[in-house]
């Protein structure tokens, strides 16, 4: 008999702190088999941000490296060019690579650094309470936007893949979602297509996971789900932007 | 037959040596007055198969450089004040991560944007944990072009030694003075591979893998790791205490200076001595940790002995020379800072002012 599914090699099997319906546990286990499907576990390391995966590396089994709040696009540059031959990538939130870590993200995109970014958009800020982020929504309420972001004094949503996108060096990116298993299938390749990028030393990748924070949206998981697939995605459009 | 020098300005000095001390990865952000260094990396390191990135902001830099480090590179980073400024968030990281890294300030006049004169007013920054965090940086301060160039060896050694961030602390002044330069014996030429050591990220072949961090969320975790911080300071206060002492046998009052200071100290010293004056000076090294032991040896000798601390600020490292001594000994205190330097002249009506 065959074995056709199996738990990743690059996934501890521990429990991870998330709330339930929260999308960082599926986008880790992307990452985890992907790694595993290319054969790179041995050659990779990744850099963790600051933000609810800042334990990412207490989850994948593999080489880790913190990053302080928003910088770790220049870790990964460091780690990049000190050891070309390993596969670099990122894993960060809304906060940590579109307000505090702009600079970086922006810079280590237009050196063309080879190197691959999964950036959760989940439209707040989690681990400090659910606060703006540059992603929210127009209206939607957080904690430092009672009444809901105004254009008018926090201004709008950043796309900053749309932004990345305009760079000459930039070589690859992708927005998925993961509210929904078809989704899901179209994330994992999208995230795999990244490091394949970076095998093949084509340049900087980065894939746009919106996912779901039902703890800070106030909402039930299903509900995320469906607010993701109805209205976060008409505002962050799906699929291939370069 | 003598080995020939060659002529160099103490930024160049600084980057020869990081490069010839085997380092290979740099970062850094144009800044006056330490241009001439990066200028001299971006030229010759990728000659020595090295990495150059001129980053976006001091903050990138220092990150990258710790990502460098993280990844076995010898790695550096240098700015000025105002960088420096912006380094200690990575700086504090780096400690917190145990990673060897060495980081250069070419000190200039703040605070703020400030001015491009030579000053010492990062002394507090540089001495006393500069970014967040119970840590130390090792600081080393050299005083001549020549020891711009020696440190980068001591400054990588000790940075590997003890898995710590080393600060080279100079000023604008070192930076941009030319003087003859002896090379050394020991240069590190052409590639030089990075490092595998057992905490490092080089892919897990072969072994579990390794995280580098600084964040303990255990409770007790993080105040284990303190501690273990804290005992290796305390090896580093025992063991590597540096300065260089001149005429403290007869001495009846010692200047104290470090760095370019201590270059117009000495000339100072050495006219007072010709007037026949028992004027002695030490000049500290290594600002952390503070040779605080040839103070304290000092002062327990029964004669009388006093104390004149010469500064390009308006008081920083008298605090640590107050400490060492504890009350037992008068300290008296010269500094300006934000352009003016105290001349010799300025030191020597001191030193008569206090010898009446
Ligand atoms: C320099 C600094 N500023 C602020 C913080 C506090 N902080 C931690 S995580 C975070 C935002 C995280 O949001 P995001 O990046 O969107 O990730 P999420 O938690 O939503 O996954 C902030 C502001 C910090 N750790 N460091
Ligand atoms: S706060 Fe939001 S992002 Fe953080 S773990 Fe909970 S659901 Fe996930």
């Amino acid at each position: 008999m065959k074995k056709i599914f199996s738990y990743p090699k690059s996934l501890k099997n521990v429990p991870t702190h998330y709330c339930p319906g929260c999308g960082h546990g599926i986008a880790h286990r992307l990452v985890a088999e992907i790694v595993d499907e290319l054969g790179i576990r041995e050659k990779v390391i990744a850099v963790a941000p600051v933000g609810c995966a800042v334990v990412a590396y207490d989850y994948w089994d593999f080489d880790c490296c913190e990053a302080a709040h928003g910088r770790a696009a220049a870790v990964a540059t460091g780690i990049k060019r000190a050891r070309p031959g390993n596969i670099v990538f990122t894993y960060q939130g809304d906060g940590d690579l579109a307000a505090i870590g702009t600079n970086e993200t922006i810079h280590a995109a237009n050196r063309g650094e080879n190197i691959s970014i999964v950036f959760i958009n989940n439209a707040v800020y989690g681990m400090t309470g659910g606060q703006l982020a540059p992603t929210t929504l127009l209206g939607q309420k957080t904690a430092t936007t009672p009444e809901g972001r105004k254009a008018g004094s926090e201004g709008f949503p950043l796309k900053i893949s749309e932004m990345l996108a305009r760079l000459p060096a930039v070589k690859y990116i992708e927005r998925v979602s993961l509210h929904s298993p078809q989704e899901v299938i179209k994330a994992k390749k999208a995230i795999k297509q990244a490091f394949l990028n970076q095998v093949n030393n084509l340049g900087f990748s980065l894939v746009e996971v919106l996912s779901a924070c039902p703890t800070y949206w106030d909402m039930p998981a299903k509900n995320a789900l469906d607010w993701i697939r109805d209205v976060m995605s008409k505002e962050f459009p799906l699929g291939r932007i370069k | 037959m003598a080995k020939s020098k060659i002529l160099m300005t103490g930024n160049e000095a600084i980057a020869l040596g990081a490069i010839d001390a085997g380092c290979r990865f740099y970062a850094g952000y144009p800044i006056t007055p330490q241009n001439e260094l990066t200028a001299f990396m971006a030229k010759n390191m990728p000659k020595a198969g090295g990495v150059f990135i001129q980053a976006e902001s001091e903050l990138a830099a220092v990150n990258m450089v710790l990502g460098a480090s993280a990844a076995g590179a010898r790695a550096m980073t240098s700015s000025s004040s105002p960088g420096i400024s912006l380094k200690q968030e990575g700086i504090s990281y780096i400690a917190g991560c145990r990673l060897p890294a060495v980081i250069v300030n070419v000190m200039r006049g703040g605070p703020g944007l400030g001015n491009i004169m030579p000053a010492q007013s990062d002394y507090f920054q540089a001495t006393r944990s500069g970014g967040h965090g119970d840590y130390h940086c090792l600081v080393l301060a050299p005083y001549s072009v020549q020891e711009a160039y020696d440190f980068m060896f001591k400054a990588f050694a000790l940075a590997d030694k003890y898995r710590n961030p080393v600060m080279i602390l100079g000023d604008g002044m070192l930076g941009q003075m030319m003087e003859p330069l002896q090379l050394s014996d020991n240069r590190k030429t052409g590639n030089q591979k990075p490092k595998t050591k057992i905490w490092m990220l080089t892919g897990c072949r072969g072994r579990k893998p390794n995280v580098v961090k600084s964040f303990y969320l255990q409770e007790g975790d993080l105040e284990k790791f303190n501690l273990t911080l804290q005992k290796e300071y305390r090896l580093i206060r025992q063991n590597e205490q540096l300065y260089e002492g001149i005429f403290l046998k007869d001495a009846k009052i010692i200047i104290v200076a470090y760095g370019t200071m201590a270059r117009i100290a000495k000339g100072a010293v050495k006219k007072l001595r010709k007037a026949g004056k028992k004027i002695g000076l030490i000049r500290p090294i290594s600002l952390w940790p503070f040779p605080g032991n040839i103070f304290r040896r000092l002062a327990a000798s029964p004669k009388r002995l006093s104390f004149l601390v010469v500064e390009m600020s308006y008081g920083q490292m008298i605090e640590d020379v107050l400490l060492s001594l504890n009350g037992k000994s008068p300290v008296e205190f010269l500094g300006r800072s934000g352009g003016g330097i105290p001349s010799e002249e300025e030191i020597i009506n001191k030193i008569k002012i206090l010898m009446k």
